[in-house]
């Protein structure tokens, strides 16, 4: 009976393994093929089914000048919104987050949690519904069309995922070790410094990967707040598309375009594995 | 001049965490703040330390006003209960901490460091992680870090309720040779624990706190012999001194048709009336002819035994030196060391105390 429960187990992890990695493999084999070997039907195996071709991959490297596509410069776009975003909206969103465990608002009715909910808030709302204010004000800004603009609404879109999750984190960590900085001799700001933020390590890797992979995925502000200027990467593989699909080089760039969030992931899991995070408060 | 408190109040909500509190503390002294749960104990060693500023009232420190000083700038030391430890640094690090805010030289650091870890017995862990630590271990470290900055104030909030028997009668008896050791004499020593006889071991002045109010001050001997107030009697021991409402009349202290006590020497002075008689468990005990109570529960506590009595509405608790098995509800006969009764008015004012010198 153990056995049968063991295989159970077993079984539906592969299945659902699977599920999750088959797209993977499928645009894997598919950047290797061909015009033909994408139209013949189902083809699975390399070699075997049909034969690989590097063109799908070659023609990332290639300049546009010589019939390639330019997904370097959207990638170094994206790498720089994504990162300085998440950046900014983890200082800012871990600032926040400490104010509202730590100390008390009140406005009338609002209280912290209130404020808290707020900020979360900005998640429930569908994105659509701020694409034409966000439009208009970067407008009017002179932001449309620039790194800066999509920096600053991505900020809006992270930030609330930094403060949620820190909030969290913040309230599980004793308000004594604060206390107990303070009475060492720390400021304020010394005692969040030197002994809340260290403490908070797993938090912020939590908070900052969150941030990365909304801010890395997002296709729709992309999209709308960038024509020519500036273009960042998701948008760039789905403007491949063109009266033929080339679905070699878009499979080839979209594997291309995960690649940074699974080495994230990788580094992330093995730290948090280790045990060198988890329970660091007791 | 010492650390003045005057009228220290707080009120955040509708009852009052301190209630008028005034105090006065000087250098080289233990005060141990005596209290059940939530009489304002952490609250008061918070408010000294600066953390919570009370709504009104004046602290002041060799005649400075704490109002003006923040935290940061009190050189105060506090242990909590809870092991407060700074998680993401190691033993010495967490020690050398506020040497290290305070920027002092690397090799004074490492000297005073060294001092204070060998004076908590922990020379050698230099280098374990926090959270590799026993709980004793942990308070250890939290004791060296308020110990190595020379501290003015050092306050010491319940520092032992959490570890077992055993490890905190040990370690209450290493804190006391470090404080009689090493406190220096121009430092006030603050002391707070629920637990009477901790408070008594610990010698030194004790403040009696309840509700956030002081009820008492005084040295240990006195709170023990002289408790001020009924409230006092109950929180200064353990098992809390028995109370009975009873009336004195004709040579005789009646509390009930079956509890009559005949009146002692020292309270022959007082006037017929009602009046709260207080009595301490160790002087009830069973007696071929004293008064009939029931049990309503007995405890076996190591070499002594605890005997929960009742009598009609009057409850008593007897603290028997040896080991005895009662069965629940037996009817067993009860006398009252009657030389060792208390007498406090109808407000719970003591009037006599046993202690009182019988003219």
């Amino acid at each position: 009976m153990r056995a049968f429960y063991i295989s159970l187990k077993y079984l539906v992890i592969c299945l659902w393994s699977m599920f999750v990695v088959a797209p993977f493999l499928w645009a894997l084999s598919t950047s290797f093929k061909d015009f033909n070997s994408v139209t013949s039907g189902a083809t699975y195996i390399p070699w075997v089914d049909f034969e690989p071709t590097l063109e799908g991959w070659r023609v990332l490297l290639r300049s546009p000048a010589q019939g390639g596509v330019d997904i370097v410069e959207p990638y170094i776009n994206s790498i720089l919104v994504t990162c300085l975003a998440s950046l900014l909206s983890i200082i800012l969103g871990t600032l926040a987050a400490y104010a509202l465990s730590r100390y008390t608002f009140k406005a009338g009715f609002i209280k912290n949690s209130d404020i808290t909910f707020f900020f979360i808030s900005q998640r429930i709302m569908p994105p659509i519904v701020l694409s034409i204010p966000f439009f208009i004000m970067l407008g009017k800004l002179g932001l449309l069309d620039t790194l800066a603009g999509l920096i600053l609404v991505y900020i809006v879109l992270l930030m609330p995922i930094a403060v949620w999750i820190m909030v969290d984190f913040f309230n599980k960590v004793p308000i004594e070790i604060d206390e107990t900085a303070l009475i060492d001799g720390c400021n304020p700001l010394q005692a969040f410094w030197r002994v809340v933020l260290p403490n908070s390590v797993p938090g912020l890797i939590v908070a900052g990967m969150f941030c990365m992979i909304f801010g890395w995925t997002d296709f729709f502000f992309a999209f709308i707040l960038t024509f020519t200027e500036v273009q960042l990467l998701p948008v760039a593989i789905v403007a491949l598309n063109s009266s033929i699909t080339p679905w070699w080089s878009l499979s080839a760039s979209a594997l291309v375009s995960v690649a940074p969030l699974i080495i994230v992931a990788f580094i992330v899991e093995r730290y948090l594995s280790k045990g060198n995070l988890s329970g660091a408060l007791k | 001049m010492g650390l003045i408190a005057q009228n220290l109040t707080l009120k955040p909500d509708h009852e009052f965490h301190l209630n008028n509190i005034s105090f006065e503390m000087q250098e080289g002294q233990l005060y141990t703040i005596l209290g059940r749960t939530l009489s304002g104990k952490t609250t008061l060693m918070k408010t000294i330390a600066g953390l919570i500023t009370p709504d009104s009232g004046t602290l002041s420190m060799a005649g400075q006003d704490f109002a003006e000083i923040p935290v940061w700038n009190r050189k105060v030391a506090m242990v909590y209960q809870q092991f407060i430890n700074y998680p993401h640094l190691k033993v010495f690090d967490n020690v050398a901490f506020p040497l290290k805010v305070r920027k002092l030289p690397a090799a004074e650091i490492a000297q005073k460091v060294a001092h204070a870890l060998e004076q908590v017995g922990l020379t050698g862990f230099e280098d374990r992680k926090i959270q590799a630590l026993s709980g004793g271990q942990q308070q250890r470290v939290a004791l060296a870090r308020s110990l190595v900055k020379d501290a003015r104030i050092l306050l010491l909030d319940e520092p032992l309720v959490n570890l077992d028997y055993k490890l905190r009668e040990q370690l209450r008896e290493e804190f006391r040779n470090i404080f009689n050791a090493d406190v220096s004499q121009s430092s006030i020593l603050i002391y707070s624990s629920t637990d009477p006889l901790e408070a008594m071991q610990l010698g030194g002045s004790i403040i009696v706190l309840d509700e956030g109010r002081v009820l008492q001050q005084a040295s240990a001997q006195d709170i023990f012999e002289y408790p001020a107030t009924t409230r006092v009697a109950e929180i200064a021991n353990d098992p809390a001194m028995n109370l009975m409402q009873g009336t004195l009349a004709d040579g005789m202290i009646v509390v009930n048709e079956t509890i009559k006590i005949p009146l002692p020497k020292h309270l022959q002075h007082l006037t017929p009336g009602a009046y709260v008689f207080g009595v301490r468990a160790d002087r009830v005990s069973p007696a071929k002819d004293g008064m009939g109570f029931e049990v309503e529960l007995s405890e076996i506590n190591g070499s002594e035994t605890f005997l929960h009595l009742k009598n009609q509405d009057q409850t008593l608790v007897g603290l028997l030196p040896w080991v005895q098995d009662f069965n629940l509800n037996e009817r067993v006969n009860i006398a009252i060391d009657a030389a060792w009764l208390y007498a406090f008015d109808q407000s719970g004012q003591l009037l006599k105390s046993p202690y009182d010198e019988v003219e």
